[in-house]
């Protein structure tokens, strides 16, 4: 596994890295106006975190990808949908306490990128979740592959 | 319309083919491209079914994500199914 794949591989993946984790991003970040979301976009960037680790393998990868780090983000992507969930609890747990505010998100023109209230913020948590989560589930299995390997 | 009944019967032919290989294939490397392959198929069919967001969804996890798990699993394993 820490060998990789061949040139062919690694080179196509240096080209379609970037674009593959640039377009999760805009799945998440248009997550209220068009479809997919945070759940869609964050598989699409995790898919791309799939690619590098199946074309580089572990060895390509030391170091820029930390388990620790991805499982601490995974639980900061939680907490964050949690607490803008209980933001709105004065009303009702999920209440949208910034659309119609004329704050940032609360804009009156319901096609604008800025609009949705907290939507879009629950839509980055969701993403970041399900990305860090996807990533460290495929990290966690190449560690254990490897590791099964060397006994 | 009828384009694209067309396209929905071929889609959905080619979704049983992929499957039937994913099954019946000795080679497991095989298998697995199969059943992505598959996969993508279902992925177009929700489109044609005007559910784009369940395509995504099947295109990111069905296609990608599970294809890189059983490829990993692969690589521990054995490559040729056993009699």
């Amino acid at each position: 596994m820490s060998s990789g794949m061949s040139v062919i591989v690694r080179t196509v993946t240096r080209f379609t890295y970037a674009l593959i984790i640039v377009f999760g991003f805009y799945v998440i970040m248009h997550g209220h106006l068009t479809p997919g979301g945070g759940f869609q976009g964050g598989a699409v960037v995790a898919s791309a975190f799939a690619l590098a680790l199946v074309a580089f393998g572990t060895a390509g990868l030391k170091g820029a990808l930390n388990r620790h780090l991805l499982q601490s983000l995974e639980e900061v992507g939680a907490l964050a949908f949690l607490g803008l969930a209980f933001a709105g609890v004065g009303t009702a747990f999920f209440y949208n306490i910034l659309a119609n505010s004329g704050s940032v998100f609360g804009g009156s023109d319901p096609a604008a990128l800025a609009s949705g209230g907290v939507l879009p913020l629950m839509n980055w948590a969701v993403g970041l979740k399900v990305m860090t989560g996807i990533a460290s589930i495929l990290i966690i299995m190449v560690i254990g592959a490897r590791k099964e390997a060397t006994e | 319309m009828i384009a694209e009944t067309i396209l929905q019967i071929v889609t959905l032919t080619l979704i049983i083919c992929g499957a039937v290989l994913a099954v019946t294939l000795r080679d497991l490397l095989s298998s697995v491209i199969a059943l992505a392959a598959a996969s993508l198929l279902v992925s177009l069919e929700f489109y044609l079914l005007q559910a784009p967001d369940v395509a995504i969804a099947e295109a990111g996890i069905g296609a990608a994500l599970t294809t890189a798990i059983y490829i990993i699993a692969l690589r521990r394993t054995r490559r040729k199914e056993q009699q």
